[in-house]
């Protein structure tokens, strides 16, 4: 009789707990609803959200949609000025997270900002210039941060199919321009299905730019009820509701993922050679995306920068730096020694449980941060009370055992993350065969052995992502820093926080920089990956 | 003794039973094949051998000891079994001569050295020691896949559908090759293949495989000129069943006339027989009176293969030089020249 439990799973199951545990404290909360706090909720808080999110998806859904496409259109199948350079260079903007563009636009737009001043001093009140601090200004700002998730899966799309499957249509009797809604856009559709779900999962889980336009959604009310509030239990409620959302989401996207899997490289055909006004309107919408999203901003930044360089450049900014070099450090290194964990024993029991176990060990990525720090804060709280028990029993006096230390952060980004290093991990997993491991066995080498001399040698490279690309997560993300650190151990990312709270954006630009530049190294790595 | 004695073995996949009541014996320094085509199971036996696959029912044994057995399997790192894979599975973040000597683990430096030499100048690759397995022919990979196996020195080596990878023109030169490697190696060895021309040319022994089990175990010739059942006639080889009736004199009857030729079919009690004519037991003569008309044609070089039809209808194979270039619907001359008789009742 085999055993409910097997060998894999038991070594998998403390990854999978990792994110398993958060979930299940916070939909058990949805389950367990205080009337209450309910009543609170529905009356204060949840009219407002519900509307700012529905908006939010809406409009960013569109937005990412229609941008990403078309611009993957254009540089994938036709052909205009600079549409090579463009191709890779709207890929920049992925480097730069959503809160640092957030805070820019608002800065150069607002009302005191450089742009309206000018326009006021040159041509009087300028009353018809659009708010930025509004709904319109916060979908603009997200679509403009998270269209590349789109962009990419397009541009995939169109051209591993789109020219080939364009003159077949026309051979077949079709224009041009039948053959694009008739034969290309479908094919593309599981692709930008794919990464306009992405997109979306990116904006629920987005704290930082919602809070820079105090436009309330699911995260900022979380962080509200929590920390303003001191309301635990009505964050864990808000949370409950947010995690339905999201799961909806990942559920849309993992569909996708599916149809996309059965389609092959097909070859390529010529190019569409734009004329007119079309070649021009092309060039002219890629460079201004590319102006808007990325070399804006970023000299923005760097200006600020500059600025402030004298004055804010000073042994706190380097702790600053420190923390959030060595807090990213620590993350990658516990992700990547759990996704390495996680595809070994995978690969080792491929039973259902254990493969079912490494998939909830993933679900992080679509959990919100801030849903994930309370889901962490809560189990580690209550341990907590059982362990200060045992420690005054034991004639000590602390308050605190886990509570404020870096482990309920490093739990929290490692939930969150997991999936982003199982990914690389996984794919160099896929290129060990069944026969290379079953070659290492007759050989004699098993078990243990097998990891260090078979695994670890051909996942070198998978491991190597795996660390960069959390390193420079961990890097960029806000809510659970923000939330679970330690007294005092504030990062580039709790820095921008605080000062973007308070109208401050020069002084937000210098640890934007920094992590815009750690954002730039995946992205250049990406780029040279995709234009191979 | 023989080395390799399979009894009675059953193998299961995904719970579908794959094999079931198959028995071979390998004696030392034999090279026996299993030959069959995709699904046959022949892969199932291989990886059972090799201890991959729980053995369901009877022994795989192993110089006398059981290795396989329901619920008794000794691991495939303890059994002494090297195995080369179809895809050769070279590890390759290793050299080549790293590949050779993983399985060297317990040797001291020195000695691991020695073999790993001594096994590249067995395959020929001495000169490709430093070499990546990406920077290798396909040849040469399996070579190299196939010193690795070795150079643990294993009871019996396995090898999956050795040449399915290479190129066809490389293909028979290269079983000559392993076959000469695995004979100076003095090692035991079975392979799987779907290939007759392989399997005659690599091996001693061929067993023909079908439906999870083997129809025939028996040396090359035999296959060809004294097939057991119906399955193994059609199987190896091209050929035509032709009618034939046993008259009261004991000699074969058809439409071509009497037969000559030894009687190998066991079952001579019956008098109507299906006869076995295989392209070359057709002879083509253009002085005989028995004519044939000419279906369709294949050139293949040397020769043609003709597709006949007698005027009855019946269908017949013949191989002719191919300076003998005749149309088709052309009527052309025949004449059996049959030396034993491969024959069946009719069913």
């Amino acid at each position: 009789m085999k055993p409910l439990i097997s060998r894999g799973a038991l070594y998998v199951l403390p990854v999978a707990l990792l994110t398993l545990i958060p979930l299940a404290v916070v939909l058990a909360s949805f389950l367990q609803p205080q009337p209450e706090i309910w009543e609170h909720l529905a009356e204060f808080v949840l009219p407002e959200v519900l509307r700012n999110t529905l908006w939010l998806v809406l409009g960013v859904g569109a937005g990412v949609l229609l941008l990403g496409a078309l611009l993957g259109w254009l540089t994938a199948v036709c052909e205009f000025p600079g549409r090579r350079f463009f191709a890779w260079a709207l890929m920049l903007p992925l480097a730069m997270p959503a809160y640092v563009l957030a805070f820019v636009m608002v800065g150069l737009l607002d009302y005191t900002g450089p742009v309206q001043t000018f326009l006021r001093e040159s041509f009087g009140e300028a009353d018809w210039f659009p708010r930025i601090r509004s709904t319109g200004g916060v979908v603009l700002t997200l679509t403009l941060a998270l269209y590349p998730y789109v962009y990419l899966m397009a541009r995939e799309a169109f051209l591993s199919q789109g020219r080939r499957a364009l003159e077949a249509a026309q051979t077949l009797g079709l224009t041009r321009r039948q053959a694009f809604w008739r034969v290309a856009l479908p094919m593309a559709r599981p692709w930008l299905a794919g990464g306009t779900m992405l997109a979306l999962m990116e904006t629920l889980a987005d704290f930082g730019t919602v809070a820079i336009f105090n436009f309330d959604t699911f995260t900022t009310a979380i962080y509200k009820s929590w920390l303003a509030l001191f309301n635990l239990p009505a964050a864990a409620q808000l949370a409950s509701l947010l995690v339905l959302f999201v799961f909806v989401l990942a559920w849309l996207e993992a569909k996708s993922r599916g149809a996309r899997r059965f389609h092959g490289k097909g070859g390529q055909g010529a190019r569409i050679v734009l004329y007119g006004w079309p070649r021009w309107a092309a060039f002219g919408l890629c460079l201004t995306v590319l102006l808007v999203a990325f070399v804006i901003p970023a000299l923005q930044l760097l200006q600020w920068g500059i600025k402030v360089w004298a004055e804010e450049v000073d042994a706190r900014y380097w702790g600053f730096v420190w923390h959030s070099l060595l807090l990213a450090l620590l993350a990658a290194l516990f992700v990547a020694a759990g996704a390495l964990l996680l595809t070994h024993f995978v690969r080792r029991f491929p039973d259902s449980v254990t493969q079912w176990l490494s998939r909830i060990a993933v679900l992080g990525y679509a959990v919100p941060g801030t849903v994930l720090a309370v889901g962490v804060f809560i189990p580690i709280a209550w341990l907590d009370d059982q362990l200060i028990a045992v420690v005054n029993a034991l004639g000590g006096a602390e308050t605190e055992v886990l509570k404020g230390t870096l482990a309920v952060m490093l739990l929290a980004l490692a939930a969150r993350f997991m999936a982003v290093g199982v990914q690389p991990v996984e794919a160099a997993m896929q290129r060990i065969t069944r026969n290379q491991e079953d070659a290492a066995r007759s050989l004699g080498v098993t078990g243990r052995a097998l990891l260090w001399r078979l695994h670890l040698p051909m996942l070198r490279g998978g491991i190597l992502s795996a660390l960069l690309l959390v390193f420079v997560e961990t890097m960029k993300e806000m809510p659970i820093t923000l939330m679970t650190r330690p007294f005092g151990w504030d990062t580039l990312a709790v820095r921008i926080f605080e000062m973007t709270s308070e109208g401050m954006w020069e002084q937000a630009a210098l640890p934007s920089l920094g992590i815009v530049l750690a954002g730039l190294v995946p992205v250049v790595i990406l780029i040279r990956q995709t234009e191979k | 003794m023989a080395l390799l004695e399979i009894d009675q073995l059953a193998v299961s996949y995904n719970g579908n039973p794959v094999v079931s009541g198959l028995a071979l014996q390998l004696e030392e320094g034999e090279i026996g094949c299993l030959l069959g085509a995709s699904g046959c199971g022949k892969t199932t036996v291989l990886r059972a051998v090799a201890g991959f696959e729980p053995v369901r029912g009877g022994t795989i044994r192993l110089a006398g000891a059981t290795v396989g057995a329901p619920g008794r399997s000794v691991p495939p790192e303890q059994r002494r079994v090297g195995m080369v894979f179809q895809d050769y599975a070279l590890f390759p973040h290793l050299d080549i001569a790293a590949n050779v000597g993983f399985g060297l683990g317990k040797m001291n430096r020195a000695g691991r050295a020695e073999r790993v030499r001594a096994m590249l100048a067995l395959v020929g690759l001495e000169a490709m020691a430093q070499r990546y397995p990406h920077e290798l022919s396909g040849g040469q990979q399996q070579r190299a896949a196939l010193a690795r196996a070795l150079a643990p020195s294993p009871q019996l080596i396995l090898l999956d559908e050795p040449f399915s990878n290479l190129d066809a023109e490389l293909r028979e030169k290269l079983a000559q090759d392993v076959r000469a490697i695995l004979k100076a190696a003095g090692t035991t060895a079975l392979l799987v293949t779907h290939d007759q021309h392989e399997a005659f040319a690599m091996a001693d022994r061929v067993g023909v495989m079908h439906a999870g089990q083997i129809r025939q175990w028996s040396t090359p010739y035999d296959l060809y000129h004294r097939p057991m059942d119906r399955f193994v006639a059609d199987f190896i080889g091209e050929g035509a069943w032709l009618a034939a009736e046993v008259n009261e004199a004991g000699e074969v009857t058809t439409e071509l006339g009497v037969l000559n030729g030894i009687r190998c079919a066991e079952d001579a009690t019956t008098r109507q027989l299906d006869v076995l004519i295989r392209p070359d037991d057709l002879v083509h003569d253009d002085t005989s009176p028995q004519k044939a008309r000419v279906l369709a044609r294949a050139f293949r070089g040397a020769e043609f293969l003709y597709t006949l039809a007698l005027p009855s209808g019946q269908r017949l194979l013949s191989l002719v030089a191919s300076h003998h270039n005749h149309r088709v619907g052309e009527e052309i001359g025949i004449r059996l020249e049959t030396d034993h008789l491969i024959s069946f009742s009719r069913q």
